[in-house]
């Protein structure tokens, strides 16, 4: 399935991937790409203080949906206030807020492991079904906690035996496993660790959700690793040197050479890792892959466009 | 434990207790592990406590795998080794960790076995956010406490929350000491009716949206656990003054993007308000400086470059003169990126110094594969331990 016939029939995009691997860029370059489709889109922050607003020059999110850009609204899902919407929504208005307060969440939540993710999830659910927007992009929790955060409805199907909690996980249970309301999408980087990581949590959530996995997008790829890659067989310093001197005597001078070489040994050692492992990846996970550049500067507009182009118009591999 | 210095050579010498703290995937445990090694190193007798799972590390560190209880291990010694230095390891097992703490402070065997065996429990010990970072903290004191070590590294969990370590016990104590707990426990001791209507009716509101059987569970366990709470308040009180001693040790880890330095701010942040200074900062995967040529200069020259190298370039150049130049400026686009990513991560570390003055800042280059055995835990150990004098001179 390419990105784009998966970003136009899934209604929910969960983007989950270990952390540091920029969830947060790809969750506001999805939505940028889509929204130029002309998709209304919404975006769930589940985790909190990602930075998510500020790459749209935007103040951070709260529970209230707050537009970031032209068809791009966004907002924060947090356990507490789900719980207390929650709550509300079942007629237990009155105690809702005193419940939050007195950090009856913790004493629940330990009694029913995992009815944070429910409630989130629950809610995520309910804005899907509400049609409040074509397309929710759901920036996930890391992904250790992301399989949990995506396997806890399961889990509380047998522990809770009746009720409106287990009702809740029920549904959660239902929707995941509806390819046509949610796919998965999975961020790594073209490094060892989280390229392993990457594959465990694919197959995890694959054998324990049953959920709908998109194209892996890698990011932060050394820029047309790919397209230098041949160019690069050797470059020590002695061939730079002699390239100065044959080609262009006039213009560069020769002090330069040894940082220009070190320059071209480092890039050619990393694309060549790089280049190693993609392919692992592509061995040991049959899924499209999406490769976006490492950018240098910090992420604004201009650099999501960037990425939500290459989104939208690079075809996978 | 001076700051600014280039090494954490001090703190390896003489904290007692080091914290690392730090956001997932930004080589947490690896620096734990080399700050461990280069204590040991120094002559000090030297545990790490690991939470992370990843075997690749207790293969490093020379055993099959990490259990609960500290093991020694070997292979660290070098030459420059000073005597009676030992380093032991062990990974977090919150579960069991819990286990022992509730069947020391429990007054009977039979309170114990009852709290062990309950639902509730089970949720707390294995699932309960915090948990994990509580036991850290407990592992920790029982350790520094034991007298077998002169200093204890505790790689705190990758949580978002990692900091939550710090005031484990007193969150696990609120909890414990939550009215509606105290609600819960009520009955066994006063007739319900004096228990206020609004506090039943929210008691049968909680039952019909989770389910009997939960709160059943939770009532049992908090008459259970009667009496044993001014054991945990003391300990947590006990493990707060152990924090806040001078010789315990924050030590930040990050890489230079831009998630782990919001991560990084965050930490300090909290680490100041808590009142503690941050005493180290290790930046890993530091790529080397490529020069010191201006990426805007090196881009300029790259695009003469491919001009020569074009056919619109100086006419009567030979044909392998402007394959050259072709050649030479794609390499010197490579360079202009390269510079650019070093130029920034430059002010990246410097923003990461001011943010935090007090701590000596350290920075880990990038290595070609990740740290994965002795020898790289060793080349990273000599970095982060090495003395003043053998530090570089700061650019």
């Amino acid at each position: 399935m390419d990105l784009g016939s998966q970003l136009a029939t899934s209604r929910v995009v969960i983007v989950a991937g270990k952390g540091g691997v920029g969830k947060t860029t790809i969750t506001a370059a999805l939505a940028v790409a889509a929204a130029r489709e002309g998709a209304n889109v919404l975006i769930a922050e589940v985790e909190g203080k990602s930075g998510l607003a500020e790459a749209f020059g935007k103040p951070p999110l709260d529970y209230h949906e707050a537009e970031l850009a032209p068809r791009i609204r966004a907002r924060t899902i947090t356990p507490d206030d789900a719980l207390v919407e929650y709550l509300q929504d079942h007629g237990l208005g009155r105690f809702a807020r005193r419940l939050a307060k007195t950090g009856a969440l913790d004493v629940v939540a330990t009694a029913v492991p995992g009815i944070r993710d429910i409630l989130v999830l629950g809610k995520i659910k309910q804005l899907e079904r509400s049609n409040t927007a074509d397309l929710i992009i759901v920036d996930a929790p890391a992904a250790g906690h992301a399989i949990t955060f995506l396997t806890s409805a399961a889990g509380l199907l047998n522990a809770a035996r009746v009720g409106p909690i287990r009702q809740q996980a029920q549904e959660v249970v239902d929707m995941l496993a509806d390819d046509e309301r949610v796919s998965v999408v999975l961020v790594t980087l073209p490094e060892a660790t989280p390229i392993t990581e990457c594959v465990e949590t694919a197959y995890a959530l694959e054998d324990r959700v049953g959920v709908a996995l998109g194209p892996v997008i890698v990011n932060s790829c050394t820029p047309d690793a790919r397209l230098l890659a041949g160019k690069w067989p050797v470059a020590d310093a002695a061939t730079t040197e002699q390239l100065l001197v044959e080609g262009t005597r006039a213009e560069v001078e020769l002090d330069g050479a040894a940082a220009l070489a070190e320059a071209c040994t480092f890039h050619a050692g990393r694309v060549t890792r790089e280049t190693a492992e993609l392919a692992r990846l592509n061995r040991l996970l049959p899924l499209a892959q999406l490769h976006l550049p490492k950018l240098a500067g910090p992420i604004g507009l201009e650099e999501l466009t960037v990425l939500a182009d290459r989104l939208t118009y690079e075809r996978a591999t | 434990m001076s700051g600014g210095d280039q090494s954490l050579h001090g703190l390896v010498h003489d904290a007692t207790i080091v914290l690392c703290c730090g956001t997932g995937g930004v080589g947490k445990t690896t620096t734990a592990a080399a700050l461990a090694i280069a204590a040991a190193r120094a002559g000090r007798r030297t545990v790490v406590i690991t939470v992370d799972p990843a075997r690749r590390l207790a293969s490093a560190l020379g055993v099959n795998a990490l259990t609960n209880e500290p093991q020694p291990l070997h292979g660290w010694e070098d030459e420059a080794a000073v005597a009676g230095g030992s380093l032991d390891a062990l990974m977090l097992d919150s579960k069991t960790t819990f286990d022992q703490l509730v069947a020391r402070e429990a007054r009977t065997a039979e309170q114990a076995e009852r709290i062990l065996s309950n639902g509730f429990y089970r949720n707390i010990s294995s699932a309960l956010g915090g948990t994990q970072e509580y036991m850290a903290i407990e592992k920790l004191y029982d350790l520094h406490t034991s007298g077998n070590y002169d200093v204890v590294i505790v790689d705190t969990p990758p949580t978002r929350h990692a900091l939550d370590v710090l005031d484990a016990p007193a969150r696990l104590l609120r909890l414990l000491e939550n009215p509606l707990f105290r609600t819960l426990m009520l009955p066994t001791r006063t007739p319900l009716r004096i228990v206020g209507n609004a506090l039943q009716g929210l008691l049968r509101n909680i039952a019909r949206t989770v389910g009997a059987e939960v709160l059943d569970d939770a009532v049992a366990f908090f008459r259970a656990f009667e009496g044993m709470e001014s054991g945990f308040r003391e300990r947590a009180h006990a493990v707060e003054t152990l924090l806040g001693q001078p010789t315990t040790a924050f030590v930040v880890v990050t890489t230079l993007q831009r998630d782990a330095i919001i991560e990084t701010r965050y930490f300090a942040d909290r680490l100041h308000e808590l009142g503690h200074a941050v005493n180290g900062l290790v930046i890993n995967r530091v790529l080397p400086k490529f020069g010191s040529a201006s990426p805007e200069s090196l881009r300029i020259r790259a695009a003469s470059l491919a001009v020569h190298g074009s056919p619109a370039g100086p006419p009567g150049l030979s044909d392998d003169a402007r394959q050259a130049a072709a050649t030479l400026a794609d390499r010197m686009q490579v360079h202009a990126a390269l510079r650019a990513i070093a130029v920034r991560e430059g002010e990246l570390a410097h923003t990461l110094g001011a943010l935090i003055p007090e701590a000596s800042q350290c920075e880990v280059p990038l290595f070609a594969t990740d740290v994965h055995d002795l020898e790289g835990l060793s080349v990273l150990a000599d970095l982060l331990g090495r003395s003043e004098d053998q530090a570089p001179e700061a650019e």
